[in-house]
């Protein structure tokens, strides 16, 4: 696998016009922005840790996109990739997020006592609550580009920093490497197991290199608090339980990540942070917060009201089948989750989807009844 | 995706031992030569276009084996990489090619002329005949490693050569970015598509980047030489046709590599070649010669006797169905072909397929006449 700095440099023997990618059957935000003006201002850099500007995209080129799924198209390999291949990923940045300005500033809010209500969401509707984010260690090259020596640090450091943990968050590693039949059994039973990535859109940005090397998982005993180490970020980290009490999920969710990161600064390794781009992860599509707050609910009626896709944009809200991503939903239960990540704080992020899907099951109750929905169609948050 | 001279230096940072790939669930040609002490001394090291180890195993180091199948489990990204890399292709070189030394001679001999026999392979029984090689064209870097750059450069060089040929080899060339559907479907057909690699061993090693930018199929009007640029090697030259006229099959083959070899020195362009190596390819499963010459046989009856398996080890060849390497023969026709690569010549290898699918036939016939084959069986070649 190429790309560093020597065959960067070698590559420079052919004019721009050679090296540029034929995007012509491309559908991915890489390739709306990525102009041959600008391949050919940013050909020559490299980040400190060597990654180019080949290497963010090879992803974008081997992957042209769907019709219908407006893909990304490149990633990072170092935080310091976002700021050499900016005149890339702002506008990239911007057509993601909303027309997020590359001047805009956005805010981390992990204080769980500034969500309103959350914890009375009706059990019979609301099926299960779960969040999730990622999180990057400074330092270290992100999962396209790291090194064995790299992804072996990160995992030693997480390893240490979770099973300092106590109380509700007590809990266990499990590397994937050497899980035992028993152990990889109940993980999958628990829905907690990741597999090795099939998706050519990861596969080819090299995330999936000496699978399954430093890649784990670890949970707490009460398997309410989940992280994957190594996967598609160095972190991912996972609130979840059965029921509609989206509050004690998010409670134990900022509270397990104030902690895990504390223990991170300790050891002078805090996580990929700034004020524009909020928490720095592999994906331009997960920077801000980084956070997918769903539940799976119960919505038979109202997703075959005509005005249900449009009630979901006002709120802000994204369906997915309960598969996850690009999965049909099954028996009319949903999973509904925030469409943010930049821009908006956790705590905003979390509080549009308590909002909103209560208000989805009272509408769903309605509908039940036979009522009309119309007075309760909400405005453009 | 990494590697490259920068990031190189920067895993220097790590010691070998963290950087040291765990090879032991691992059964492949480099994961039994690879040890700590080897790669300590060569991790520092890269070909002039930036190549490294790291470069050359990452396919090895994604793709365990099988217990049953010995993988070659490295690649070569340039001419320089068989010489920078020695110390680890040596000994994978000698292993998987009969104890070839690092101090051996292998012979080239394009010669038609010197083969004997082979026009007259019963074509009730030899129901094709196909001689296949690969060639890479010295001064570009190989498919796992070569830029979008290299590769148009190859595939305009490649075009331009095919393009002056004559008589029974003029035919036409099909870029596989804008085929039509027509030219498609009639390609496949022909079996002369050749489609994205899936397999894991050819993915990890990067030779799918950018697909299908520089890649296509250039096919005489006879549809009896095939020439495949940028696949799995820079090109990929068959000759094939019906029946057992193994005699033409390879002479068309060397007549046409001969020519396009011509063409290509007239423009400055050599094919990579060394008196120890032979021909230079991407795997180093296929120096040498680089040459597989086959037919699609029928014997229902020898291939159901005891001895079939020593037969062919005897006389050097090897049997796969005829959908390719690692499918099952189908109606009892086998794909049978030379074993070797390295250390024989071309005219040889075919020899040895020509001599042992004549006996092989022979034996086919005895069984039919319930009659012994015993005082047929060959000596070790």
């Amino acid at each position: 696998m190429p790309f560093g700095n020597t065959h960067n440099n070698f590559k420079l023997n052919y004019k721009n016009e050679e090296e540029f990618p034929d995007l012509t059957k491309h559908n991915n935000h890489m390739a709306k922005v990525l102009t041959k003006e600008i391949y050919a201002k940013l050909r020559d850099k490299q980040t400190p840790t060597g990654y180019t500007l080949d290497d963010v995209i090879q992803t974008g080129v081997d992957n042209p996109g769907h019709p219908f799924i407006m893909t990304v198209g490149c990633v990072a390999g170092d935080e310091e990739s976002y700021e050499v291949f900016k005149d890339l990923f702002d506008p990239v940045i911007c057509d993601r997020h909303g027309g997020y300005k590359a001047t805009d500033k956005h805010k981390t809010d992990l204080n769980f006592e500034n969500l309103k209500g959350g914890d009375d969401l009706d059990p019979n509707y609301v099926l299960s609550s779960r969040v999730r984010t990622g999180r990057s260690i400074k330092g270290y090259a992100l999962p396209p580009h790291n090194s064995r020596g790299e992804r072996r640090a990160v995992e030693k450091l997480s390893v240490e920093a979770l099973n300092s943990l106590d109380g509700e968050f007590k809990g266990k590693y499990y590397p994937l490497k050497s899980m035992t039949d028993a152990e990889q059994e109940q993980l999958i039973a628990d829905h907690f197991l990741f597999d090795k990535p099939v998706s050519p859109l990861l596969l080819a940005a090299g995330m999936a290199r000496d699978w399954p090397d430093a890649r784990g998982i670890w949970h707490n005993e009460n398997k309410t608090f989940l992280v994957w180490v190594n996967e598609e970020d160095h972190l991912r980290v996972i609130s979840m339980q059965k029921g509609g009490n989206m509050k004690e999920v998010f409670r134990r969710f900022c509270v397990g990540l104030n902690r895990i990161e504390e223990i991170f600064k300790k050891h002078n390794h805090g996580f990929m942070w700034n004020e524009h781009l909020g928490y720095v992860l592999t994906c331009p599509s997960n920077l801000g917060t980084g956070l997918r707050g769903g539940v799976h609910v119960k919505l038979p009626k109202l997703s075959e009201h005509p005005k249900f896709e449009e009630i979901l944009t006002r709120l802000r809200l994204q369906k997915r089948g309960t598969g996850g991503v690009d999965t049909a939903s099954v028996g009319g239960v949903f999973d509904i989750s925030n469409a943010d990540r930049l821009g908006s704080s956790e705590v905003e992020q979390v509080q549009c989807v308590v909002d909103g899907v209560k208000l989805m099951v009272e509408m769903e109750k309605k509908l039940e009844k036979g009522e009309a929905i119309d007075s309760l169609i909400p405005a453009q948050k | 995706m990494p590697f490259g001279n920068s990031h190189n230096k920067l895993k220097m940072n790590y010691t070998a031992e963290q950087e040291y790939p765990d090879l032991s669930q691992h059964n492949n040609h480099m994961a039994k030569v690879l040890t700590s002490e080897m790669y300590a001394n060569l991790r520092d090291k890269e070909t002039p276009s930036g190549f490294t180890l790291d470069d050359v195993i990452q396919t090895g180091v994604d793709n365990p084996g099988h217990p049953f199948i010995m993988t070659v489990g490295c690649v070569a990204g340039d001419e320089e990489t068989y010489e920078v890399f020695k110390d680890l292709l040596d000994p994978v070189i000698e292993d998987r090619h009969g104890g070839y030394k690092p101090t051996d001679k292998h012979k080239t001999d394009l010669n038609p002329e010197n083969l004997q026999g082979g026009d007259d392979l019963d074509p009730n029984y030899v129901l094709s005949s196909r001689v296949r090689t690969g060639r890479s064209i010295r001064g570009f870097c190989l498919p796992p490693h070569c830029s979008r750059g290299e590769r148009r450069a190859i595939e305009n060089l490649s075009v331009e050569a095919l393009s002056s040929l004559e008589g029974e080899l003029k035919g036409k060339y099909y870029a596989l970015k804008n085929m039509t559907e027509e030219e498609q479907q009639q390609l496949i057909d022909d079996h002369f598509l050749f489609d994205k690699p899936v397999s894991p061993l050819l993915l990890a090693s990067g030779m799918a980047r950018d697909w299908p930018d520089a890649r296509g199929i250039w096919h005489n009007d006879d549809k009896t030489f095939l020439v495949w640029v940028n696949e799995e090697d820079h090109l990929r030259v068959i000759s094939m046709q019906k029946g057992g006229n193994m005699r033409e099959v390879f002479t068309r083959f060397c007549t046409g590599l001969t020519t396009i070899e011509g063409l290509f020195k007239e423009k400055s362009h050599e094919f990579m070649w060394n008196e120890h190596l032979g021909f230079v390819l991407t795997c180093p499963s296929n120096l040498g010669t680089g040459l597989r010459a086959g037919v699609h046989v029928k014997l229902p009856n020898l291939s159901k006797n005891e001895k079939f398996g020593e037969v062919l080890k005897k006389l050097r060849l090897q049997k796969r169905g005829t959908g390719g390497v690692d499918t099952a023969a189908v109606g009892g026709v086998f794909d049978i072909s030379n074993a070797d690569r390295l250390g024989f010549s071309e005219v040889e290898l075919v020899q040895m397929v020509v001599d042992g699918v004549g006996l092989l036939v022979e034996m086919e016939k005895r069984l039919e006449g319930g009659q012994s084959i015993d005082d047929l069986m060959p000596e070790q070649k």
